[in-house]
């Protein structure tokens, strides 16, 4: 027994030796050390990996793709991710990424510094155009990374229908706190919630930032999740939810606030733009109408969110995707995707013409005036979900431990 | 045993030694190439402060020790945490599991292999289904059946029970059956993993006993095949010579059948065990962890450590640590049921019997 073991363990060391000698095949990816001095240029076609939401979107990518190639002459193709982040980790890891790709602002401080990203914001001849707020989102150590592809924010999305069975008129439409008690209260009936919301920091935290709080500093340097701001706005999301004149959208049996307000088991929603995609293409019957978030103690306050092009380290042909970039986040562009599959436009340019072209959810846009970003350390993902997983049971928790907990996480990956 | 027989033939005709080594090449190869290297790989992964970027082999990545390790088994942060409440919530699910899957097989078994029961066959082939279907088909299934709104509600509001909110509701069936109330501060004032001893006692949440259930449900079927097929090779003589000694029905079972289906039963604990560490695909498409990360189990955690959040050290950690936990439950099942202690027990009884 004893001899076989050591021959086993031989046999193990012989193994890794032949694993190391196999794989070093391996290292010959890893040659091109970035310097970000320039792009690099090459007659490769570019790859475009994307997330859509649905047909729309695909349908648009391609045409613009399809635009843009003619133009340019350089081919592009556009690939349909199914788990952006597991694409984009084996793309990275195997060398060969995608040029360009959808980035989330929570996922740019990872990749950033394992220095798969290529920083090209400067290098934009449109930088100047996108909104401050938007640019800070993918900005780190000063650097900026990569240009915002579009914007969105949240908003209060009421029923008509119910809204008028319940005897309330445009003049009661909520502005502060106290008046959405008022109507949430006169909103709920039997089964019915007044306002529904997905169970996470995308929608709750829109009452710490009608509170004033925040979870990290404005200059990203410190955590502030324990704040007396965000105390107050949990303890009332907490009282609401006791009182069920406010309820998460899972509780109701719906996998989002959209689909919870278009199944009629919620009269009032706190979603972002997109929510008029899914009620049209799920609910057309719904009648709804969009208005701003009521103040909070602190004044208006929502969250806004926002993805960008991510361009590779690895691209070996940086400068067309650079040009591409630009194409696509033009004003005309933006307003193209717009129209075919409802984000905002990132561009300032094209806000004007944005908000004529869609009256009716000129509250989103005028959102983005005031509104507080996601955390975007590397990190914080995971601390916002753990904070997700808590909130979840916020109804029976205790705000301030919530609160403590997750300053205790973020103060790990923060600063 | 496998070793000394391959000695034999090694000494008997040495001149096949090449040929063998010629015939098993492919699945050497094969097996090294997709399973040994890779394997490896993490392994050198979970020791190394690799970033996901290009090949781990490459001259950039350093050797940081314990790092990863330490990071998810001590350090108080949010990392160690998340390990702990996944080693709870598997914990909890094995325990569920291993016992209620192996009872419901092999009674499932013994019915089946009764041969007095008309439509055998087709009893056979219903139990043996859920095992064949996609594991991913089957949680869709369980997300509808157990929604808010679902049959399983349904059902059990007839007998006048507000069913939960199945998948949504994150408390510690534990904690539910006490009434939810405030832990003791014995229990709650310390941790273990991060996780205060009170919400390791707090019971699978609720959502994860739908888990449970459909893991019951979907992998009774393929152990049954394994009691069925022991069952059949037991020859009826024993039983028949108990029947004649006047034992009944209870006893011929629990000293005559069970006894002789102690290998059928090692395996079946020991695949239903090392199953029950693995659960990923049920959590990937079905609760992503959720509610409140009460169905996080290690292999899920591993994965979301290593592709979304990038630590994939602290990934590849999880892994080997989970694989350690299943060897030692293995070696310690194997130990529990090992042969020799038994037959000296019933050398003992027998000898007595003799003396009497």
């Amino acid at each position: 027994m004893g001899s076989s073991r050591r021959t086993a363990l031989a046999a193990g060391g012989a193994a890794v030796a032949a694993a190391l000698a196999l794989t070093g095949c391996g290292q010959g990816f890893d040659d091109a050390e970035d310097d970000s001095e320039g792009l690099t240029s090459s007659d490769d076609a570019l790859t475009i990996l994307y997330g859509a939401s649905g047909e729309a979107e695909t349908r648009a990518i391609e045409a613009a793709l399809a635009a843009w190639s003619e133009e340019s002459g350089v081919e592009a193709t556009a690939v349909a991710a199914t788990n952006m982040d597991q694409e984009l980790s084996q793309g990275f890891a195997a060398g060969s990424p995608p040029d360009l790709f959808y980035l989330a602002p929570e996922k740019l401080a990872g990749y950033a510094e394992n220095g798969s990203l290529e920083p090209y914001g400067d290098l934009l001849s449109n930088k100047d155009d996108f909104y401050p707020s938007l640019v800070q989102n993918f900005t780190l150590d000063s650097e900026f990374y990569c240009a915002p592809k579009d914007s969105s924010t949240l908003a209060l999305v009421i029923n008509t229908d119910m809204w008028a069975e319940a005897g309330l008129t445009d003049a009661d439409i909520p502005t502060t706190w106290d008046q959405l008690d008022t109507v949430a209260a006169a909103l709920t009936s039997g089964d019915r919630a007044g306002l529904a919301f997905g169970a996470e920091y995308q929608r709750v935290g829109a009452f710490m930032a009608g509170a004033g709080g925040r979870l990290v500093s404005e200059d990203g340097t410190t955590a502030v999740a324990d704040s007396p701001e965000n105390l107050e706005a949990l303890e009332y999301v907490k009282g609401h939810l006791e009182d069920g004149t406010f309820a998460y959208a899972a509780d109701l049996g719906a996998g989002w606030g959209g689909e919870a307000f278009g199944k009629g088991l919620a009269a009032m929603t706190i979603e972002g733009n997109w929510i008029t995609g899914g009620l049209s293409a799920d609910f057309p019957d719904v009648n709804y109408r969009v208005v701003e978030l009521p103040a909070g103690p602190a004044g208006q306050g929502t969250l806004q969110f926002t993805n960008c092009w991510g361009m590779a380290a690895d691209s070996p042909n940086q400068e067309a995707a650079l040009d591409l970039v630009e194409y696509l986040t033009s004003a005309d562009q933006q307003l193209a995707f717009s129209a075919a599959f409802g984000p905002m436009p990132s561009a300032l340019s094209a806000a004007d013409r944005w908000s004529a072209d869609n009256p009716d959810l000129a509250a989103f846009l005028a959102g983005a005036d005031y509104a507080t970003g996601v955390p975007t350390a590397a990190g914080s993902a995971e601390v916002v979900s753990d904070m997700n997983a808590q909130l979840e049971s916020l109804a029976t928790g205790d705000p301030a431990a919530i609160l403590a907990s997750v300053q205790g996480n973020l103060e790990a990956v923060v600063g | 045993m496998s070793l000394t027989v391959n000695r034999a033939g090694l000494g008997a005709r040495r001149g096949d030694g090449p040929a063998g080594w010629l015939f098993t090449l492919p699945v050497i190869v094969v097996l090294g190439l997709f399973m040994l290297v890779p394997v490896l790989m993490a392994l050198w992964v979970s020791f190394s402060d690799w970033t996901g970027r290009g090949s781990p082999l490459a001259p950039g990545t350093g050797f940081v020790g314990f790092e990863n390790y330490a990071a998810i088994t001590s350090g108080g942060g949010l990392a160690e945490r998340n390990f702990g409440i996944a080693m709870r919530n598997n914990a909890w699910y094995a325990l569920l599991v291993v016992p209620l899957q192996t009872g419901l097989s092999l009674g499932l078994a013994l019915l089946v292999n009764r041969a007095v029961l008309r439509g055998r066959g087709f009893f056979r082939t219903a139990f043996y289904f859920p095992s064949v279907t996609s594991s991913v088909a089957i949680t869709v299934l369980w997300l509808f059946l157990f929604s808010t709104s679902g049959a399983v509600n349904q059902v059990l509001s007839w007998i006048g029970v507000n069913g939960p909110n199945w998948f949504n509701e994150p408390a510690g069936i534990v904690h539910v059956a006490l009434g939810n109330p405030e832990g003791p501060a014995f229990l709650t004032g310390s941790d273990f993993l991060g996780v205060s001893w009170w919400d390791w006692l707090s019971g699978p949440s609720v959502a994860m006993s739908a888990l449970i259930l459909m893991a019951v449900f979907t992998t009774s079927g393929t152990f049954m095949l394994l009691f069925l097929a022991a069952l059949q090779n037991i020859g009826p003589e024993l039983d028949e010579a108990g029947r004649m000694d006047g034992a009944s029905a209870w006893q011929r079972f629990w000293r005559i059948t069970l006894p002789q289906l102690r290998p059928a039963l090692f395996t079946v604990l020991t695949l239903g065990l090392i199953g029950c560490w693995q659960v990923f695909d049920q959590i990937y498409t079905g609760t992503q962890g959720g509610p409140g990360k009460t169905t996080v189990t290690p292999a899920y955690l591993s994965y979301e450590a290593a592709f979304t959040d990038q630590a994939w050290g602290q990934g590849a950690a999880i892994s080997f640590v989970l694989f350690a936990v299943i060897v030692v439950f293995t070696l310690f099942q194997r130990w529990v049921l090992r042969e020799r202690d038994a037959s000296k027990r019933v050398e003992k009884r027998i000898a007595k019997g003799a003396k009497a």
